[in-house]
């Protein structure tokens, strides 16, 4: 038996099926409460007054006026903060609410709380502001050179090489081998120059709020968030509160895809509340989510390969330059470990570089950092099989990472699906299937590492036999329905008798964010673990009431037995039989597991696109797709296609026309969903998924993470098809019609 | 702000002399509504026309149909014989918003709120429609095209509004077609976009044409030399080449972040030759 008493080779009853998703009844008949739904009496409502300039310094706010509008309960600005805490203030919070200087088009300023928005509104118009307008930067390059103005002071750490402006924050350095000799190998070098645009995550619910907070010091704030755990840790950091005064109950939640792991507007929602005393709504607009969370890092990057004429690849290099807005972060850390990471090198170098820009700070969206860096490696790996003429599926299996490959970032890979992903790839049928004239077929890998992380879990045996499991991840992706199934298999019971709920922040140990794809893995493992616990506590009942050693108890099947023949001649006891028994055993049962997850294997994917180009209009039509991923076990299979299908269209917006467009004065010119392009879904085919389970060890059913590896190959599946469609190699995200259109013209008018 | 129902025409010509202040005519809402919503009007008067008697009907007159102000999208697409007449104008209707928009939304909305990028107006100019105002002097009508003058601005006067539109029936071996470019397949707005309307004879002569262009200036383009070029021919490759040289010639577009001078130009001629063809074919050819 494996020190983690692997069970993923046997036969499973409940893992594997689609049963009915339980949050299915409320949000289709519009019961379920999300983060603008809750109401409470003496509400008030709170608006933010927002900077128009893109870097400005605050030289005086004068709140007077608004505060003498009638119906207006509280004003708030920077200053209000410092009252909470005398350190030094959080980058989280002068991103919440701008102290010295705004730093970004829509940077928060001031916030109003009255008895309704129409007075909130109003009173925004009534503060005053004086900025003195400084110069800024949007665009990555622009920002890393000397000359350019300097975005946030005093955030180079000391690796970062000189030669660049102040807005050069951090560097990172990963791989092996000798460069020099692996180009030397090399028949052909292909070395190209990349760019992609910010992406926002695009839920459809806005960040939205309710704080109430005592004078007393107690508060209680209801959110929609990733992670009410981190909520409650950031906020009581700003505000100056012990953990426990402050409760933080998670709404359901309507989208998040990693921009919901931080906070934007609860510290401002929990001010406004202390000072007016009372309740207070916070519900952003849809521009202000635009303007004013996190979307992701844009990128420049330049990416070096070379290959042998047989297909070997001898050498990879990347430099990679990502800004993530005004405050630090470490996404092209993750970017320059999981660029080359499907394939097994002799020679590999990836470089990074977080730039600042007068940008909102980035957030996590699905595996932060690696869809841009994948999409440059597989864009030229793409154009090397082109140019020599190899097959592009048969290159990357020539070349593909597998069990004790050492990574490009370090780590020696255990039991990994990347071949039999390819493989299965190479087996279907649209691999093959034949093309016409301006349609093209690209072909991606993509690759994320999973999390494990801080988890809790409480299984609680109800008086009736059935289950209630307690757990602290907010489900973005189905995970009450994955881990009921988890508890229904090991407990050996049917998975109606099982309800799992996200408690709030006093319920529970920490619990990390979810994110990571960690979930189904990390509060999955914790509740096998937990129903293995209960387990244990029940047959130490049974074993009371039949008068046996606790050992000579099992269970199989949703009852008690005897262990063997010796252990004496007993009637199975059903996990009713016990739970109805069990205020007279000892009291109620429960079982509980409390860890720090690590395991989580890493995750393999490989996209197929054929799309269309109309060559009169530069238009691009997606015509078929399939998805091949490695889940390690799908535990629900319907969900984990979701998460398949949707990582795909998502990264197929960003190839196509997702974009942040910045003007001259530093605005953000596309602040809403018409002009912010995110795919309809007359836009798309079916999204095929293929799953693939190669188990995880690291789990007891094999699970691996899913929800973030499939929005890393569409970026590059694309650019790939669209590149073979019109025979010109693209290399600037996203592919809109007037780009591709400008390039067809010109190739045409270059002959 | 106020809100009116306006029980007559006349009424609702009345409120709206009267405001001191900013008014906006309420009739679908998609456009009003929005832009109150973001902030960018605030008005003082809304006068809502809905409720005037037969502003919600479509009539079949003598010559033309009379379609009222507040009729919405769908009832128009729904309308069995202007979907046999006029195909390009129920597609352009087609294309605005969404399902739910199209309920509520309306032709005179569309074309008072005076985008350049409008989809329904480079329709309703191709088959020469018209619309009848009423004001403080009257009734009066003119050409739809007359009522757009620049990006949100319309040539009615104080106290002016709508109360429909008129369009001609389309003889025998004629068609219409309207077709814009847009990113998305739906739920967007037209980056470039075309209308061309079309009568044949019945050997398949063009005897009789017009060509509009959306998006490609402050207002619609009507292309006059660009329907010289395909009277009297059948609608040949080379004819409909140089329709789209004189689309492309008359182009004064913007670049933005919806696109550039050089794409929309491009694109206007590709779209208009598509168009013709769409129209020819439909025309029974």
């Amino acid at each position: 038996m494996s020190p983690l008493d692997n069970t993923y080779e046997k036969q499973f009853k409940v893992i594997g099926t689609r049963p009915p998703r339980p949050d299915g009844i409320e949000k289709v008949t519009g019961k379920a409460q999300y983060g603008a739904d809750l109401y409470v009496p003496d509400m008030l409502y709170a608006k933010i007054l927002r900077s128009p300039h893109p870097h400005a310094k605050i030289i005086s706010i004068d709140t007077s006026e608004a505060e003498k509008l009638d119906g207006v309960k509280a004003v708030v600005t920077s200053k209000d903060f410092s009252k909470f805490s005398d350190n030094k203030p959080s980058d989280t919070l002068v991103n919440c609410i701008a102290h010295e200087k705004a730093l970004y088009d829509g940077h928060c300023v001031a916030a109003v709380a009255a008895l309704s928005n129409t007075i909130a509104k109003s009173a925004l118009k009534l503060i005053n502001v004086e900025y003195e307008i400084l110069p800024h930067v949007t665009d990555v390059d622009e920002a890393m050179k000397t000359d350019s103005p300097i975005v946030n002071k005093g955030y180079v750490l000391e690796n970062v090489p000189k030669g660049f402006s102040e807005n050069v924050t951090s560097y990172y350095e990963f791989g092996h081998g000798d460069l020099d000799n692996g180009f030397n190998n090399a028949d052909l070098i292909v070395e190209r120059t990349f760019k992609t645009e910010a992406a926002h995550q695009g839920y459809i619910e806005p960040h939205a709020c309710l704080a109430s907070m005592t004078p007393d010091g107690k508060a209680d704030l209801w959110c929609c968030t990733q992670g009410h755990y981190n909520v409650r840790a950031l906020c009581a950091d700003i505000m100056g509160m012990e953990s426990s005064q402050l409760r933080v109950t998670p709404s359901e939640i309507g989208g998040g895809f990693g921009g919901k792991t931080t906070i934007f507007i609860e510290p401002i929602a929990l001010a406004l509340s202390l000072k007016s005393g009372k309740p207070v709504k916070l519900v952003m607009t849809r521009d202000e989510v635009f303007k004013a969370t996190g979307p992701t890092v844009s990128s420049s990057m330049d990416v070096k390969i070379g290959m042998t004429k047989d297909g070997v690849i001898t050498a990879g290099e990347a430099n990679l330059r990502y800004q993530g807005g005004a405050f630090p972060n470490g996404t092209v850390e993750m970017g320059a470990q999981s660029a080359f990471a499907a394939y097994d090198l002799k020679a590999v170098r990836t470089k990074g570089w977080n730039v600042l820009t007068n940008r909102p700070k980035q957030a996590a969206y699905r595996a932060p950092g690696a869809p841009q860096a994948i999409y440059a490696v597989e864009s030229v790996v793409d154009e090397l099989c082109q140019k020599l003429n190899l097959d592009p599926l048969e290159i990357r299996i020539k070349n593909a990472a597998k069990k004790g490959t050492k990574s490009s970032y370090g780590p020696t890979f255990d039991d990994i699906g990347l071949i039999a992903t390819l493989e299965a790839a190479k087996k279907h049928p649209h691999y093959l299937a034949p093309l016409e004239e301006n349609q093209g077929r690209g072909l991606s890998c993509g690759f994320w590492f999973n999390f494990g992380g801080d988890t809790c879990v409480t299984l609680n045996v109800n008086f009736d036999g059935t289950i209630g499991v307690t757990e602290g991840n907010p489900d973005i992706g189905g995970s009450r329905a994955s881990i009921s199934q988890m508890a229904a298999e090991e407990l050996g019971i049917s998975y109606d008798k099982v309800r799992t709920i996200i408690a709030d922040t006093n319920s529970l140990g920490h619990n990390e964010v979810t994110d990571g794809s960690r979930v189904t893995f990390a509060v999955g493992l914790a509740t096998i673990k937990a129903a293995r616990a209960a387990i244990k506590e029940m047959c130490k009942r049974v074993s009371l009431i039949w008068g046996i050693d606790e050992d000579a108890v099992r269970w199989e099947n949703g009852s008690a037995i005897p262990a063997g023949p010796n252990a004496g001649q007993f009637d199975p006891m059903s996990i009713e039989e016990i739970a109805a028994m069990s205020s007279q055993t000892g009291g109620p049962i429960a079982g509980h597991h409390e860890v720090n997850a690590e395991g989580a294997g890493v995750s393999f994917g490989v996209h197929l696109a054929d799309v269309e180009v109309d060559k009169e209009t530069g238009s691009t039509k997606v015509l078929r797709y399939t998805v091949f991923q490695d889940a390690g076990k799908a535990i629900h299979p319907s969900y984990v296609e979701g998460q398949m299908q949707g990582g795909a269209v998502q990264g197929i917006g960003w190839a196509l026309n997702e974009e942040y467009i910045y003007g001259e004065d530093g605005r953000l010119q596309n602040a809403g969903f018409l002009d912010y392009r995110i795919p309809v879904a007359s836009d798309l085919p079916m999204i095929e998924p293929v799953i693939l389970e190669i188990p995880n060890p690291g789990h007891p059913y094999g699970v691996r993470g899913v929800g973030e590896t499939s929005i890393v190959p569409p970026l590059a599946a694309i650019n790939n098809a669209v590149s073979r469609a019109t025979n010109i190699r693209f290399s600037e995200l996203p592919l809109s019609p007037p780009k591709v259109l400008s390039s067809l013209k010109k190739e045409i008018n270059d002959g | 702000m106020r809100y009116v129902a306006a029980k007559s025409a006349e009424e609702a010509s009345n409120f709206l002399l009267q405001e001191t202040g900013v008014s906006r005519v309420l009739a679908g809402g998609t456009d009003v509504l929005v832009q109150m919503k973001s902030g960018m009007i605030e008005p003082d008067l809304i006068v809502d026309i809905k409720k005037i008697p037969g502003i919600r009907n479509i009539t079949e007159l003598d010559g033309f149909f009379r379609i009222g102000a507040a009729v919405s999208g769908s009832e128009v697409k729904d309308h069995e014989n202007i979907n046999k007449m006029l195909p390009g104008v129920v597609e352009a209707l087609d294309l605005i918003g969404s399902t739910q928009i199209q309920g509520r939304c309306t032709m005179v909305g569309n074309l008072c709120n005076a985008s350049p990028a409008a989809d329904s107006v480079p329709a309703l100019v191709a088959v020469n429609a018209k619309v009848n105002i009423i004001g403080p002097q009257g009734e009066r009508s003119c050409n739809v095209e007359e009522i757009p003058i620049a990006p949100g601005k319309t040539s009615l006067k104080k106290g002016e509004f709508i109360v429909s539109v008129d369009i001609p029936y389309r003889p025998e071996f004629s068609s219409d077609a309207y077709l814009r470019f847009t990113p998305r397949t739906e739920m967007d707005i037209a980056v470039v976009s075309a209308s061309v309307a079309i009568e044949m004879s019945k050997e398949g002569i063009c005897e009789n044409a017009k060509v509009v262009l959306g998006a490609v200036a402050p207002t619609v383009k009507i292309v006059g030399d660009a329907s010289k070029e395909i009277v009297g021919t059948k609608l040949d490759e080379s004819s409909l080449k140089k329709m789209s040289l004189k689309c492309v010639e008359i182009c004064e577009p913007i670049s933005d972040k919806r696109g550039t001078v050089e794409f929309r130009t491009e694109v206007a001629g590709v779209l208009a030759s598509r168009a013709a063809k769409i129209a020819y074919k439909r025309a029974g050819f």
